[in-house]
């Protein structure tokens, strides 16, 4: 019998640390992933001997993870927008040290110290590179509790098979919310030495250095090399994405993470108005199905991204559409979610939906 | 079957307690269920809500705008939700403290009685489960056994000595509703 619980997104997720056989978290607390420490501060050690330690800031958290991930073992961390701007520069040289590592923003709503309620302001800083130099994180995008946990176990998964730091980038509203969770069984902690760790030199082997510095810049380009080599691997072997009743659909909703499933909602009460709508929602945000989006595109009239930031991952949906069909936008921000019958209305407004004799009655 | 709720009060009502429980019963029935709470300065500057959903099938969005039951413990959750019921809703509120009554003829209206009933049976505490029982007995998506065994999640262990007294204010509910004429659909 499969275990049954409900529970928080971030109960969720700190619970997956603990089965995923983690090694360590690193955190300090902001709302809204609060939760996530005070989780794992209860249950971890006792369960499975997990480290689990309240850093005395975000900086100093994330350098911990570049140490503890040194050692080549499971190392988490987990914080809320403003927390994870203060670690990019850890983040950006973890990336380039190539240290497997779980990284967790709970995004909530920006700039600033914004709201605590959700937002997707982060796409941006998360896919793109937040912190400097040419690198990039394997981004997961959750969109239920159930996958809040079931993506941590895959999370590791990645960041040891490419060596780098993987984002599971989800909202305030996911970390919140409480739903059905049906766990997995646990993984037991790694008890392997990973060949490139820095666990101290044997006679048998020169010495393994993790290291972000190379002043030399033949060899830093060769490191840099190396790292796109990497990613393209990541992109041609990991994309993930969901797709909604879009084989029939002549409007499809692009959105990830909750928004996803609001919009899901929207295509069925767009389906009841006998507008054929279907949404592709991207689970990987990087890698990008660009390809799956571009072959979807092919056979339908038009798309309108959702997204609860001003426009952000639009611009990766145009990068895919190519102008081959109109892509139009809507976003809330700050904190606000938008409703499934406020897409709808954004859906038969969309400029395609004008040209048609029906539009009118519509709206 | 798919019931989309929100549930309103001040802090310390049991609001989100309320839906919580809704949830957990939800589970042991085998239904899809999702809670989804305000939170922050929200809460903290008094109202509390949470839109609970229950349903036969997998949910999708769990924020909504319309409700199938608006249930509002006190008059700013009236005033705020009174609109966000949908035509022939249930709209569930605890009607001692309501100077303003709804307006709205399209919806069914239930008012409970249910701080004074609590008073009643000695415990301020009880009067969201008064509230519930009404709402299962106008709408009985979910078995009573259920919902106890529900409850028992939701209360941490040292209050479990006060189950039967919740079992007790969940009847009283049932009871005050059974003697409303408002039939509703499911």
């Amino acid at each position: 019998m499969k275990e049954l619980k409900l529970m928080k997104g971030n109960e969720a997720l700190a619970e997956a640390a603990i089965r995923s056989g983690c090694d360590a978290y690193f955190g300090y607390p902001i709302t809204p992933q609060s939760e996530v420490l005070e989780y794992l501060s209860t249950y971890a050690e006792q369960r499975t001997g997990m480290l689990v330690l309240q850093a005395e800031s975000e900086v100093a958290a994330i350098n911990m993870i570049y140490g503890a991930g040194g050692t080549g073992k499971r190392v988490m961390i987990s914080s809320s927008s403003p927390g994870i701007s203060l670690m990019q520069e850890g983040i950006s040289y973890i990336a380039c040290a190539e240290i497997p590592c779980v990284i967790v923003n709970v995004v909530r709503g920006g700039p600033g110290l914004g709201t605590i309620q959700p937002s997707q302001g982060d796409y941006f800083q998360a896919v793109k590179g937040g912190g400097h130099g040419d690198y990039k994180l394997i981004v997961l995008a959750p969109s239920t509790v159930q996958e809040m946990a079931d993506f941590v176990p895959r999370a590791f998964e990645l960041a040891f098979k490419y060596r780098n730091p993987v984002m599971i980038l989800t909202d305030g509203a996911l970390g919140q919310m409480m739903e059905k969770v049906e766990l997995f069984e646990p993984i037991p902690r790694k008890t392997n030495i990973e060949p490139w760790a820095t666990v101290g030199k044997p006679k048998t082997r020169e010495r393994n250095i993790l290291t972000s510095l190379h002043i030399e810049p033949d060899k830093m380009e060769q490191i840099n090399l190396h790292l796109q080599a990497k990613y393209k691997t990541i992109q041609g072997n990991e994309i993930e994405y969901e797709t909604y009743k879009c084989d029939d659909a002549d409007v499809i909703l692009t959105a990830y993470g909750l928004v996803a499933r609001i919009c899901k909602k929207s295509a069925d009460l767009a389906r009841e108005k006998g507008i054929k709508v279907g949404v592709f929602r991207p689970i990987t945000l990087f890698p990008f199905p660009y390809k799956q989006l571009s072959k979807l595109s092919g056979k339908i009239k038009g798309i309108l991204d959702v997204e609860m930031n001003a426009g952000q991952m639009v611009e990766d949906v145009r990068l895919a559409v190519e102008g081959k069909i109109p892509v139009e936008f809507h976003g809330r921000m700050g904190g606000i979610v938008p409703a499934p019958d406020e897409i709808l209305q954004k859906i038969v407004r969309m400029d395609f939906f004008r040209e048609e004799k029906f539009a009118g009655e519509l709206i | 079957m798919t019931e989309e709720i929100i549930i309103a009060g001040f802090g310390g009502q049991g609001v989100l307690s309320l839906g919580q429980t809704l949830c957990y019963a939800g589970v042991i029935e085998n239904k899809e269920v999702s809670w989804m709470p305000s939170y922050g300065p929200e809460m903290r500057g008094g109202t509390a809500n949470c839109i609970t959903i229950i349903s036969d099938q997998k949910i999708s969005s769990p924020i909504v705008t319309k409700f199938d039951t608006v249930i509002a413990l006190n008059q700013p959750s009236l005033d705020k939700f009174e609109n966000s019921v949908k035509q022939n809703g249930l709209l569930i509120y605890e009607a001692s403290t309501i100077i303003n009554s709804p307006k709205r003829t399209d919806i069914n209206v239930l008012p409970v009685d249910a701080a004074n009933e609590a008073t009643k049976l000695k415990n301020n505490r009880v009067m969201n489960m008064i509230i519930l029982g009404a709402f299962l007995q106008k709408k009985p998506i979910l078995k009573i056994e259920t919902i106890l065994e529900g409850l028992k999640k939701v209360l941490p262990d040292r209050y479990h000595h006060l189950l039967p007294l919740n079992e007790q204010a969940l009847k009283k509910g049932m009871e005050l509703a059974e003697k409303v004429n408002v039939v509703v659909d499911i």
